[in-house]
């Protein structure tokens, strides 16, 4: 592991403050699945694709050293792989674009370094060596634990390799967190109800639970437009919701965020610095940043073709194809859709100062009647269970 | 508008080498293109200046490929015995609402090209405007247009021609306006069959028709006028005779199209004048224009003014662009003196203006136009026409808008217009176009044939009409059917209020007078069109119909249940800001209605009725 001989700062450690994180997007996936609409690209060849690694590795490089520009004075408390497929990196990519990190700023102590992994074998081979360049939390896309259904996802592993990367995984990281995704066609409370119980009791420190969506852009898409798949109706997936809100609590994993679940303190560090409205930097093809200068909050979004993106950086020593400051209207409605999906709320005080604009009293207080948000005693907002259900509304009610 | 000196300017031109003549067709027969082949062969413009449909000025005439406001031309044609003539064409509007265009347009003119699709054949309104022409007395004569193609059947539409309008289209000039094919023969047929017009007398006192007018923002307003007697030169005082206003001429021209300036007008001639006149308003289409100090002892019968006959509330969907609205419907009304306005204020939609229009064209193109030229958003309620309400206490008042109904206890009878309609239709769609007149409460007045297609007449109350007869017509007959219709008079109607509550909240913007007989199933219609229109909230909404304090209908629209994104990380972030400044969008597309959202399409769309 790279040299980590700062002082531990313990920003979000989690003491409530955003913290601040770096976003490495690594694009390349074996094959697509056909409800994902993430920027994935499948590249021919042997073992992973025929993409050349040190390549990319040195333009992550680049490409850090520009951001680290832009945002040198933080301190890094959380670095985040995400794809794609980051376990088809090797780890010595991983290394040397953590290894870069290291050097370009310094990184807390108790970092919280995470790498979204498949569970197939070939992967799970490479845990041990991912562990040994400093990541310490793996969250795996397992999906389902019914081979029927990860067929039908699209998936490339069995249940069998899910629940065996599991257990390697829980054995080589110190945190491990998996994915499902539930409110499939046709599926019943009941048979939830015992794939979820299944699924806890692997274990896991935290739970990232997603109802299938349809997206645009997606195999499904197209199929669910024509008519040959159907996904629950509103009533059917909120029932599916308030089940999993359920049992995930009577099990000792309630929801702190919309979809994600966690014993206590194993939240995922990186992800609340999204929800918290943080600065991250992000890079790798299609990464999207944001990081507040003298002058505001920043948004950042790279080229989101792989090819194009290496040539960018080769070419200017960065990928990004938008970096402009947000309006504070935009800022606000960004601390809202992100906040107010957090179970401890959003800060009502800090929304004000950072915005210049107050929250409609009587639009909270309506939404209150309703049931949909309360205050909480440390006068935060939050929404309630049943306005979680309704969120996207409670959202547009807030900030139209 | 730039002017030139003409040169053509010479000797006042010989009664027998004028031809006034309009074109009547039907939208899309190809009256405009024809126009402006004519100019084009007659070198009104360079080439260079044609930009497709010269006469059509509006954008939006353009775009529909109607023509809205009468245009006119004079054209120099030298014909084929050797003589130049001077043609003047007067295009005039197709369509039913601006029948009253129409007529006046009509009333200058001695003759009338018929142009009829040759693929077509004759349609509803081909008959109204070519009736219009044979009650001015007009010569008429045919031309089948768009001869090349391949749908062309100019035998049977000559037959038709001669079945159903009694027309002898035996001679009918074939041409094709887009290719150009045969527009010399037109121009031929314009000098040969159309008469000269009716011999004035050049040295009797001035006596000229007022046409048209218009406002141009250089010029001021522009009057179009039709020499009878006398003539009119620059500097001569005239005086209105309608409204004994009198201003001395600035300029007399003729439109060839540009602006040209003459020395004066004599009898029979179509041409311009303007006289430091401020407002369209000042003009009364119809007057009779003569010379104030030798005025003319017997002045033209006049025209009677266009009426408003449906009206409909609009409103800004931004409260502040009130001032706008107000200011832009200002600009309209100077060109358009058929359309009236008068500020309105709704409980639901605050701040807007009833507005009166000559037809349901008519509202949609002002209504397009206020939201194309001026930017506007604007909610537009029902449309609704005007009752005459007989009070108890014997009075009588005119009822132009449902919301302001008063207590029917106080109501002897309700008046209500009646259209006498055309239609004319493939037999196959006879059936159902019965059915739907049936259902509008009409009454079948006549129902004859003409080979394949049927033309229907019947009564028909013009506030069933309103409500989207012209569309379902088009519906059922897959767009072959066509309609046209005139006023015919007021009857008394079994009507009552229909008033629609929305979370217990009366929207007084979607109240409606319908007949006794239609409210139940109207009450539940609408009832359910808004449940499917207005989105769920987070709360239950219950929707009823009421007559009265009688509730006859009632719908509820159950609470969102679920709508929250599942996913949502810092990549996610941009794009869902950028959805939910979709959703604020839409949000300001919203009315308030107590605590209810109501989409303003709603209000249009509840009143589109199916089946």
């Amino acid at each position: 592991m790279a040299d980590i001989s700062h002082p531990m700062t313990g920003r979000n450690n989690d003491d409530g403050t955003p913290g601040f994180g770096i976003y490495v997007h690594w694009p390349f996936c074996a094959a697509k699945c056909p409800y994902c609409d993430f920027n994935s690209h499948v590249r021919q060849g042997p073992n992973g694709g025929g993409v050349d690694q040190r390549r990319y590795a040195q333009a992550f490089e680049r490409e850090l050293g520009h951001m680290a520009q832009l945002c040198a004075s933080e301190t890094v408390t959380s670095i985040f792989f995400g794809g794609g497929t980051p376990s088809l990196m090797e780890p010595a990519t991983v290394e040397h674009i953590l290894r870069t990190i290291h050097d370009l700023w310094l990184v807390d102590e108790q970092a919280e370094i995470t790498m979204e992994a498949n569970p197939s074998s070939v992967e799970t081979e490479r845990f041990r060596a991912y562990r040994a360049t400093g990541v310490n939390r793996v969250s795996l896309g397992v999906q389902s634990l019914d081979d029927a259904q990860l067929k039908f996802l699209g998936r490339l592993h069995s249940a069998e390799e899910a629940k065996a990367a599991i257990d390697i995984a829980r054995k080589t990281f110190e945190r491990m967190s998996f994915d499902l995704i539930y409110a499939r066609p046709q599926q019943t409370l009941a048979q939830w109800r015992s794939e979820l119980e299944e699924a806890i009791r692997l274990s896991a420190d935290h739970l990232s639970l997603y109802q299938l969506t349809i997206e645009q852009g997606t195999p499904f898409f197209d199929l669910h437009r024509k008519g040959k798949l159907s996904i629950p109706d509103a009533e059917n997936a909120a029932q599916l919701y308030e089940l999993t809100q359920e049992i995930t609590a009577s099990h000792g994993l309630p929801a702190y965020e919309i979809s994600n679940h966690a014993k206590p303190r194993q939240e995922s560090r990186h992800n609340l610095t999204y929800w918290r409205s943080g600065d991250w930097v992000g890079a790798g093809p299609g990464a999207h940043g944001r990081l507040t200068r003298a002058d505001g909050r920043y948004t950042t979004a790279n080229e989101r073709v792989p090819e194009r993106w290496l040539e960018a950086v080769n070419r200017s020593g960065h990928g990004m194809v938008e970096h402009h400051a947000l309006s504070l209207e935009e800022h606000g409605d960004e601390m809202l859709l992100m906040g107010l999906r957090l179970r401890e709320g959003l800060e009502v005080e800090r929304y004000s100062r950072e915005t210049g604009h107050e929250l409609d009293p009587a639009r909270i207080s309506d939404l209150t009647g309703h049931g949909m948000v309360e205050i909480l005693p440390n006068g935060r907002l939050r929404a309630t269970a049943g306005g979680w259900l309704v969120l996207d509304a409670v959202i547009a009610d807030l900030a139209a | 508008m730039s002017t030139v000196q003409t040169s053509r300017d010479k000797a006042p031109i010989a009664l027998s080498k004028i031809r006034n003549f309009s074109i009547v067709a039907h939208i899309d027969h190809g009256k405009s293109t024809l126009a402006d082949r004519l100019i084009q062969i007659c070198g009104g413009l360079a080439d260079r200046e044609m930009s497709e449909q010269v006469l059509d000025n509006m954008e939006i005439e353009r775009e529909r490929g109607i023509t809205i406001k009468a245009q006119t031309v004079r054209l120099y044609y030298k014909a084929k015995d050797g003589d130049e003539y001077v043609l003047n064409l007067i295009d005039t509007p197709g369509h039913v609402d601006f029948a009253y265009e129409v007529s006046r347009s009509l009333s200058a003119c001695e003759g009338s090209l018929l142009v009829v699709d040759a693929s077509q054949g004759v349609e509803a309104q081909t008959l109204a405007n070519v009736y219009q022409a044979i009650e001015n007395d007009h010569e008429i004569t045919t031309v089948l247009n768009k001869i090349d193609l391949p749908a062309a059947e100019p035998e049977r539409v000559k037959a038709q021609i001669e079945e159903v309008i009694g027309l002898d289209a035996s001679d009918a000039v074939e041409i094709s306006a887009k290719t150009g094919l045969g527009i010399s023969d037109v121009l031929e047929t314009i000098v040969n069959k159309l008469p000269p017009p009716h011999g004035g007398d050049a040295d009797a006192p001035l006596k000229a028709l007022l046409v048209d007018s218009w406002y141009d923002a250089y010029l001021g307003v522009i009057v179009l006028v039709r020499i009878i007697d006398g003539r009119l030169k620059k500097g001569q005082t005239i005086r209105m005779m309608g409204t004994d206003a009198k201003y001395p001429v600035d300029r007399v021209g003729v439109i060839s199209p540009k602006l040209i300036d003459v020395k004066s007008l004599g009898p029979g001639e179509i041409g311009f004048i303007t006289a430091s006149i401020k407002e369209v308003a000042d003009t009364r289409v119809g007057d009779t224009i003569t010379e104030d100090k030798r005025p003319t002892a017997d002045p033209l019968p006049g025209f009677k003014p266009a009426q408003p006959v449906v009206f409909c509330g609009l409103f800004p969907v931004d409260a502040a662009d009130f001032e706008d609205l107000r200011s832009a419907v200002g600009k309209l009304r100077l060109n358009d003196a058929s359309f009236s306005f008068e500020m309105e204020s709704s409980a639901a939609l605050g701040f807007g203006f009833r507005c009166g229009f000559l037809g349901l064209l008519h509202l949609e193109i002002i209504q397009e136009r206020l939201e194309r030229e001026f930017d506007l958003d604007l909610i537009a309620t029902a449309p609704s026409v005007v009752y005459t309400l007989k009070m108890r206490d014997g009075s009588e008042m005119q009822l132009h808008n449902p919301a302001d109904m008063p207590d029917v206890m106080k109501i002897d009878e309700i008046h209500e217009p009646w259209i006498k309609a055309t239609i004319l239709t493939p037999d196959e769609y006879l059936g159902p176009i019965l059915k739907l007149c049936q259902d509008r409460r009409g009454i079948q007045t006549n129902l004859t044939y003409a080979g394949p297609r049927a033309m229907l007449e019947y009564d028909l109350p013009l506030n069933e009409v309103v409500f989207d007869f012209y569309d379902r017509l088009k519906s059922i007959s897959r767009g072959y059917a066509s309609f046209d219709y005139q006023l015919a008079d007021y009857r008394a109607g079994d009507l009552v209020k229909l008033s629609m509550l929305v979370n217990g909240d009366p929207v007084d913007a979607l109240s409606m007078l319908v007949h006794r007989s239609a409210a139940e199933a109207r009450g539940r219609q609408m009832c359910e069109k808004l449940k499917e229109l207005i989105p769920r909230h987070m709360f239950k909404i219950p929707i009823q119909a009421a007559i009265g304090g009688n509730v006859i209908a009632r719908e509820t629209l159950s609470a969102l249940r679920k709508d929250v994104t599942a996913k949502c990380y810092g990549g996610d972030a941009s794009r869902k800001r950028k959805l939910l400044d979709k959703q604020k969008a839409g949000k300001k597309k919203m009315r308030q209605f107590g605590k209810v959202e109501i989409p303003q399409t709603a209000f249009i769309e509840a009143l589109k009725m199916s089946d």
